[in-house]
């Protein structure tokens, strides 16, 4: 979610489109290698001040690394790393102005909660007056001030999380790096505790950079998405461009539901492309406003997202531009939505999504359905990749 | 009230028959011999087979039986109190059990550690090398020290060879030596307990205790270190338990100056035929380890309270 705009000019945070701007963080080509294994390979990324930066990824894909080189636990094979100016070679994880929040929350079983907090209060030498001070705010700030003197295995999973977040922020870091930080809790208290970690990260103006595989977090939370897969990091972008504009067929798959409909270059004409659908496909003309860099009769692909396909409940017509006949496959009803799995032909299927506007509907689509699915010129987008 | 099922009867005799066995072994196997020796040491000793009096006369019947009782007495205690040989041996036996649980812990800790740290393949293998001398004699394995320890034994010759003594170091028949072989001994027991506690440690909390800017060196002592102490206490009492009563490690690696109470014992059972006063320190010493292994109980009750 992108930040409120501030101050009297309504202007977005968005200091990656600046060329000025200095980066916080910065990987320059990185590569760590396991053995043989290629765990990130040769990777570039800048991040800013104040960020709330996610790297996202299924599992092996180097994101884990990439926070673990960046807190010192990994050292990088080649490449370097800079945070705030300062290389990083070298410098222990002891001495490196970054905290991390683990996954496992790796709270210290034989101490307090208060205890925890403290713990790296008190390897600065903070002064005592002072760290109770901090500690005290920290509770205050993440509602645990009851528990202050509870252990860790008296408290429940949230509340762990909370204490694990409070000792991870209570020195103040530079940058707070967080593993996976909601995995471990239920749906409804991951809404809200992402809800939290924002408007903490707000609060505090540190920098955030978030390791995971749910793309619903780091949708939610994040300003920029790095999506990574094999030790690659594939797009770097606003979660809306990651989703309206993915870069490619990983992107777009990896990021909600899509619908990937080969096709070829038919005609590129000034502001859009026209492309037909392959024949497994159904042959059918589309039409967008996208120019692409693909030559006249490369087969591309088509990407549209679910929702933005209307789907209506007749025969198709001659045939016209994004519009096809299909019949209903499978309906799957959520409650706010509904989804419907068309078959174009034998093969192939089209997935399209319906709010449920109205409670009631006077002839609601049908399994084996003829229907209609249309879109607009600009509702989706070809990929080359 | 509630009646109960014969489900219920039935699962409660199953449970009682559970708990039953092993305290019927107890009773017959530990808590019998125990009153045996308890009723030998109230007696005095006699020229007589076996060597003490009274002895229940069971053809007297029920007059017998009392009459043998008023013949007990706690003579045998007051005397342990009077000659100083035997709280000397108990007290020396308490400080030799703690160095060498000390010295032990010393040992094991390290091993334990290296265990514990090892690449995860390792770890069945090195367990095995720590239980593998128990495969062997302990007996046997205490006489394979004379041979190392002795004058001209394997570690003088090496030390000899190596240039690093210039005249055989005198270990055997000596308190060092007694050391030696409580540690050797009994490092198995200490070894395992707190392996088992150290392994189960999740290694993030050290990662942790470094990100919030601790050293390693300094994470130990405040988090490795800590999370073992119920393994580092119940391998303690583990060595010290036994070793506060052993014998033949002094017998046979001790010199004549070496006071253990097991070794007092003996000579009081085998040289002097004493069997109520041998009788008398035996019970003795079962109350002096009664203190630690209450502890001991205590301690471990506490532990499982708090992994519930």
């Amino acid at each position: 979610m992108a930040k409120k705009p501030v101050g009297p000019v309504r202007r977005a945070f968005a200091p990656w489109e600046n060329p000025q701007s200095v980066p916080f963080i910065e990987f320059r080509n990185v590569t760590k290698r396991f053995g043989d294994f290629v765990a990130v390979n040769n990777l570039s990324l800048k991040i800013y001040e104040r960020e709330f930066f996610a790297l996202l990824g299924g599992s092996g894909c180097g994101k884990t690394t990439m926070m673990r080189m960046l807190a010192g636990f990994e050292t990088p094979t080649e490449g370097e790393i800079f945070l705030d100016g300062q290389s990083l070679a070298g410098v222990p994880p002891y001495r490196r102005p970054a905290n991390m929040m683990f996954q496992s929350y790796a709270l210290f079983p034989h101490m307090s909660v208060e205890a925890n907090i403290a713990f790296g209060l008190k390897q600065d030498g903070m002064a005592k007056d002072k760290m109770a001070e901090r500690v005290a705010e920290m509770l205050r700030l993440t509602k645990l001030e009851k528990f202050a003197r509870r252990k860790p295995h008296q408290l429940s999973g949230g509340q762990r999380q909370r204490v694990a977040l409070a000792r991870s922020l209570a020195k103040r870091p530079k940058v707070l790096l967080l593993d996976e930080p909601l995995g471990a809790l239920d749906r409804k208290l991951r809404e809200e505790t992402q809800f939290e970690l924002m408007n903490l990260q707000e609060e505090l103006k540190m920098t955030f950079l978030v390791v995971t595989h749910d793309q619903e977090e780091a949708m939610t939370m994040a300003d920029r998405i790095a999506v990574m897969d094999a030790g690659e990091i594939i797009q770097v972008a606003t979660p809306g461009e990651i989703y309206e504009m993915p870069n490619s067929r990983f992107v777009a798959d990896f990021i909600g539901d899509i619908n990937l409909i080969e096709a070829r270059v038919v005609a590129k004409v000034e502001g859009g492309t026209l492309l037909r659908a392959v024949d497994g496909w159904g042959g059918f003309d589309i039409d967008t406003i996208q120019e692409t860099s693909a030559a006249v009769g490369d087969t591309v692909w088509y990407a549209i997202r679910p929702e933005k396909m209307q789907i209506e409940v007749g025969q198709a017509g001659p045939p016209a531009v994004n519009t096809v006949g299909a019949e209903v496959w499978d309906i799957a009803y959520l409650g706010d939505v509904s989804i419907y799995h068309s078959r174009l032909g034998d093969a192939q299927t089209l997935r399209s999504t319906v709010a449920n506007r109205t409670r009631l509907v006077e002839r609601p689509i049908a399994w084996d359905d003829h229907v209609v699915l249309c879109w607009a010129r600009d509702a989706g987008v070809i990929l080359t990749a | 009230m509630e009646t109960i099922g014969a489900d219920k009867v039935k699962s409660r005799l199953g449970r009682l028959f559970v708990i039953g066995v092993p305290f019927l072994w107890l009773l017959v196997l530990f808590l019998a011999p125990f009153f045996i020796v308890f009723k030998i040491s109230l007696s005095e000793i006699a020229v007589a087979i076996p060597p003490y009096a009274p002895t229940f006369d069971w053809s007297a019947g029920v007059s017998g039986f009392f009459e043998t009782l008023s013949g007990f007495s706690l003579a045998n205690y007051v005397w342990l109190t009077e000659d100083d040989l035997y709280w000397r041996s108990y007290l020396s036996s308490v400080v030799i059990a703690g160095t060498s649980t000390l010295l032990t812990l010393l040992v094991g800790y390290p091993i334990a550690y290296g265990m514990a740290r090892s690449p995860k393949a390792w770890r069945p293998t090195l367990l095995m090398l720590v239980i593998l001398p128990f495969w062997t004699s302990f007996l046997i394995r205490v006489y394979a020290w004379i041979g190392i320890l002795k004058n001209e034994g394997l570690l003088n010759q090496l030390l000899l060879a190596m240039g690093v003594i210039s005249e055989p170091l005198i270990i055997l028949n000596t308190n060092s030596a007694v050391y030696i072989g409580i540690v050797y001994s009994y490092l198995p027991f200490l070894v395992l307990p707190l392996y088992a506690s150290l392994e189960k440690m999740d290694e993030s909390l050290l990662e942790a205790a470094q990100d919030l800017g601790c050293p390693p060196w300094k994470a130990f002592w405040t988090i490795t270190f800590p999370l073992s102490l119920p393994g580092v206490v119940a391998g303690c009492f583990l060595v010290f338990i036994p070793a506060v009563g052993e014998f033949v490690i002094p017998d046979l690696l001790g010199g004549s100056e070496t006071l253990m109470i097991g070794k007092t014992l003996w000579m009081e059972f085998f040289n002097n035929r004493d069997w109520p006063v041998s009788s008398a320190v035996a019970v003795v010493l079962l109350l002096i380890l009664v203190v630690p292994i209450v502890l001991f109980q205590h301690y471990q009750h506490k532990a499982a309270e708090k992994a519930a």
